[in-house]
């Protein structure tokens, strides 16, 4: 049941473990996200851990093959799924509604909805390490390496199942926000107003409502072969292998973009705050957004050239990826114009910021190199590969996402956190990220290839391997004074940051940290871009709300929900038509309840 | 049913259910694309039998393309009716529907158990599996929609799918019409375009 | 508010017009299906049901007469899956 009530003067929500179960507040929901999210990162970071200690030496035997194979599949599937999305996930769920001066987002259940199926998601495909049995196959899953001629344990089942579960909560989330984006802004926040955090996970969530489906049916393929046995991935049927590539790159290289443009986005709000200077080319910025998300659709096969596809297939998806280079390099023009001539602070978010430009634009030049389909043949399936990412990833995308935590920490908490430690944590993982996958591009152009658990010492790549091991090692370090920093200042003494400790230009900076239950005491006006740097740039929030205010209540039905659809899966899992019946009649009767619940905004 | 979106002032004065539910619509284009894709791109090589040309039923797949058809039909007119706040052709309209949802899957169910009893289940062929899926993916959404209207005739009964409904029923009318749609692309490619 | 979204609705004449439509095109898709060594038959028939798709989308499913911005979020995914159609049946060599 909803128990809505009205806010009367009260800023603050209801208390208790069970108001966070039933909550649809969207600042809740993002920060059991951003909660979550961290925890896995922490998780997937052990598994580098692991990864980097096994390839320390060579012949070593720190791990056995099969254990290689989980450490590395379930590394990549966590970062990508249970991480960075999830953080970034985190950051859609507090901020945007602030930035465009809403109360929530427009289904607030559907996004409590959306957040429980992800936090059973990722204990489900976790779950799987406590049968020894964790997926293995990557975290691309080729085909029919995933068949269970070749995979016969549960690992294919617990990755299939698990990404399935994991894309639903996405696809959910992706609707809730392109409806409240084009729908809920405030009077006057047009469009071309959206800061550029919410325009760039606006275009991010038309990624996920188009790329998904395609994953979708790429797992359903998947797993109707392994359980009724289809003939989707059978080369004796007459099948193709390549299907499975085709399907998954049509999602996969999307899902990269996913990755990094709310990261671009954050970014773009971090630097003109802390160089006290408007972002360059505010509409240029925008546009090489939206055509990053739509070119960014025509590249996939660039994961393929290695393939056999053919010259004529081979010439175009590598032309197209050459294209992406333009809008993208433009908007490193843009960020880097915005620095120039400004009052730079050298606060940790902005060294994280500015770090992200750097190491991604590194990670971007060795990314045009493969877009050459024979460059790529060389470099394909070598370190060379890991590198690039890494650097895109870790130092883009985290580097966006440290940035950004430590800038709307503030906002969410209440509490700067610690300049000093985080200066530390800054430098102890610029220096380890740099350390840890810069050799790689020479070990990968070396020859030595990825996913191997062990290499010879004829290789000669042993001590560039083990720099990189004890980069990663300083990467754990830096973590763990990033964690001890949080730890610091929840348990510290309570700071009284006011609206807007760094002095920003967007909605968000104009109401209380942490904002009141209701956000926006009164919806504000918007007058222009940089509202709090424009004269006469909204109309005034009164700290006190002039009327009482109604906030919805919670409810527990999305909860109840999703244990109903992870259920399904749990008992397909188990082979159990009992667990699967059992979950489905508690999702249809979820689905019902939750429909006819009153539940007022 | 009560919402939490239509309450306010919107950015665009459209209803917010409709915008998320359009970009719903969006997702389904790329899931039933895949399996369309999937479909078109193995045909014709399945190594053994049964093979489309040997087993599809125009003529009774035909009638129930043209059931499926009539059933969007009757929806328009159901619509209309709960936007006039007649009760009347509100029910008789979507209890047709239902009941015309009702028959296409009872034609499908006859169907597919025609193919299994003559030798083309979900794993003999790439034929088989992809059509199985494909039609199948698609028949789950017809069941998915009739449960739905067919509770929506519930409410019009108990008198609580007045005017003031009237966008939920639209929004359950859009999902019918695209099912449907998605049947004239899967009738038109994979019944009477057949190659090999 | 809701006057917002108030539009012409087709009559219910129009909606049984179209019906009639579909009801006649789809007998002439299936008596063309039967014409022996009709080589342009995929064609015709993939422009017929490109016909049909777009009355049931355009009037049943309103968005003729509806806000610009349903039609600005209905036709980039179905670009997107019909490319995907093209690309994979290019791809996977069954063209």
């Amino acid at each position: 049941m909803a128990n809505s009530h009205d806010s009367g003067h009260t800023q603050e929500g209801p208390t208790g473990l069970w108001s966070w179960i039933t909550t649809t507040d969207h600042k809740r929901i993002g920060i059991m996200y951003g909660a979550t999210a961290f925890f896995f990162l922490l998780v997937g970071g052990l598994e580098a851990l692991l990864i980097r200690t096994q390839l320390a030496k060579a012949n070593n035997t720190f791990v056995d093959a099969d254990t290689f194979n989980q450490l590395f599949t379930m590394h990549g599937t966590t970062m990508v799924f249970l991480a960075l999305m999830p953080m970034s996930a985190a950051f859609f769920n507090f901020i945007i509604p602030l930035q465009i001066g809403a109360r929530d987002v427009a289904f607030p259940r559907l996004n409590a909805f959306s957040y429980w199926v992800f936090l059973l998601g990722g204990i489900f495909i976790n779950a799987s390490f406590l049968i020894g049995a964790a997926p293995d196959a990557g975290w691309f899953g080729y085909a029919n390496l995933t068949s269970t001629q070749f995979s016969p344990g549960l690992n294919v089942d617990f990755w299939g199942m698990g990404l399935q579960i994991l894309g639903i909560a996405s696809l959910a989330a992706a609707f809730n926000f392109i409806a409240t984006i084009i729908n809920m802004r405030a009077p006057g926040m047009k469009l071309m107003r959206m800061p550029v955090f919410t325009w760039m996970s606006f275009v991010t969530q038309i990624l996920v409502v188009t790329a998904f489906p395609v994953i979708t049916v790429a797992l359903v393929f998947l797993m109707f072969d392994r359980m009724f046995g289809t003939t989707f991935y059978s080369p004796a049927a007459g099948g193709d292998l390549l299907l499975w590539q085709h399907l998954f790159w049509l999602f996969g290289h999307p899902e990269v973009y996913i990755l990094i443009l709310p990261t671009m986005g954050m970014v773009s709000e971090v630097l003109p705050t802390f160089s006290r200077k408007p972002l360059f080319g505010y509409a240029v910025v925008v546009y090489s957004g939206a055509l990053i998300g739509g070119i960014g659709w025509a590249v996939w096969s660039h994961h393929m050239f290695a393939s056999g596809m053919g010259a004529i297939a081979d010439t175009y998806f590598a032309v197209a990826t050459m294209l992406i280079a333009i809008p993208t390099g433009v908007k490193i023009f843009n960020w880097m114009a915005t620095m120039w001539g400004g009052q730079i602070r050298f606060t940790t978010s902005m060294l994280f910021a500015i770090a992200f430009i750097m190491m991604f634009t590194i990670g971007g030049i060795s990314g045009v190199m493969h877009a050459s389909a024979p460059s790529d043949l060389q470099q394909t399936d070598t370190y060379f590969i890991v590198a690039h990412f890494h650097y895109v990833l870790f130092g883009g995308a985290m580097m966006g996402i440290f940035s950004a935590m430590y800038y709307w920490w503030p906002k969410v908490f209440g509490k700067l956190m610690s300049e000093g430690l985080g200066k530390v944590h800054f430098w102890i993982t610029f220096v380890g990220l740099n350390l840890t996958f810069f050799p790689m591009h020479f070990i990968g152009m070396l020859g030595m290839p990825r996913r191997v658990y062990t290499y010879g010492p004829e290789l000669g790549l042993e001590s560039m391997n083990y720099a990189a091991t004890l980069g990663s090692f300083l990467i754990g370090i830096g973590t763990l004074v990033m964690v001890f920093n949080i730890l610091k200042t929840w348990k510290g003494p309570k700071q009284d940051v006011g609206k807007n400790p760094w002095g920003a230009a967007t909605l968000e900076w104009a109401i209380s940290s942490p904002p009141p239950v209701y956000n926006f005491s009164v919806i504000p006006e918007v007058r222009s871009r940089l509202p709090l740097w424009t004269e006469d740039g909204m109309s005034e929030v009164p700290d006190v709300p002039p009327e009482p205010v109604h906030v919805p209540g919670g409810s527990y039905w999305p909860l109840v929900t999703s244990f109903g659809l992870v259920g399904i899966f749990v008992g397909a899992i188990a082979k159990s038509v009992p667990i699967a019946a059992i979950a489905a009649v508690v999702l249809v009767v979820g689905i019902f309840k939750w429909g006819y619940e009153p539940f007022e905004m | 049913m009560s919402t939490a979106a239509t309450a306010h002032y919107t950015s665009t004065g459209l209803d917010t259910r409709k915008i998320a539910f359009w970009a719903f619509i969006g997702s389904e284009c790329l899931l039933f694309g895949s399996l369309i894709a999937t479909y078109l791109s193995y045909e014709g090589k399945s190594v053994v039998g049964p093979y489309p040309g040997e087993i599809l039923d125009i003529p009774l797949t035909s009638i129930s393309t043209f059931v499926l058809l009539m059933s969007s039909l009757a929806m328009v007119l159901a619509l209309d009716g709960v936007t006039k706040g007649d009760n009347k052709q509100a029910r008789i309209w979507l209890a047709t529907t239902v009941l015309f949802g009702a028959i296409f899957l009872g034609f499908q169910a006859y169907e597919f158990q025609h193919f299994v009893h003559n030798g083309l289940t979900l794993s003999t062929n790439l034929f088989g599996s992809t059509f199985f899926v494909l039609t199948g993916c698609h028949g789950l959404h017809v069941l998915g929609g009739v449960i739905w209207l067919s509770s929506l005739l519930i409410q019009s009964y108990r008198n609580k799918l007045g005017p003031d409904k009237a966008m939920t029923v639209e929004i359950a009318g859009l999902y019918w019409h695209f099912v449907d749609v998605v049947w004239i692309v899967i009738f038109t490619v994979v019944y009477l375009i057949q190659r090999g | 508010m809701s006057d917002q979204n108030s539009h012409e609705h087709p009559s219910v004449a129009t909606y049984l017009k179209i019906a009639v439509i579909l009801t006649v095109v789809t007998a002439v898709e299936v008596a063309l299906y039967y014409v022996p060594e009709f080589g342009l038959l995929a064609p015709t028939l993939l422009v017929l049901s490109a016909a049909k798709f777009a009355l049931v989308v355009m009037f049943y499913m309103h968005l003729k007469p509806d806000n610009k911005l349903f039609t600005n979020i209905f036709w980039p995914p179905l670009l997107l899956a019909t490319g995907v159609i093209l690309a994979l049946m290019a791809l996977l060599g069954n063209w």
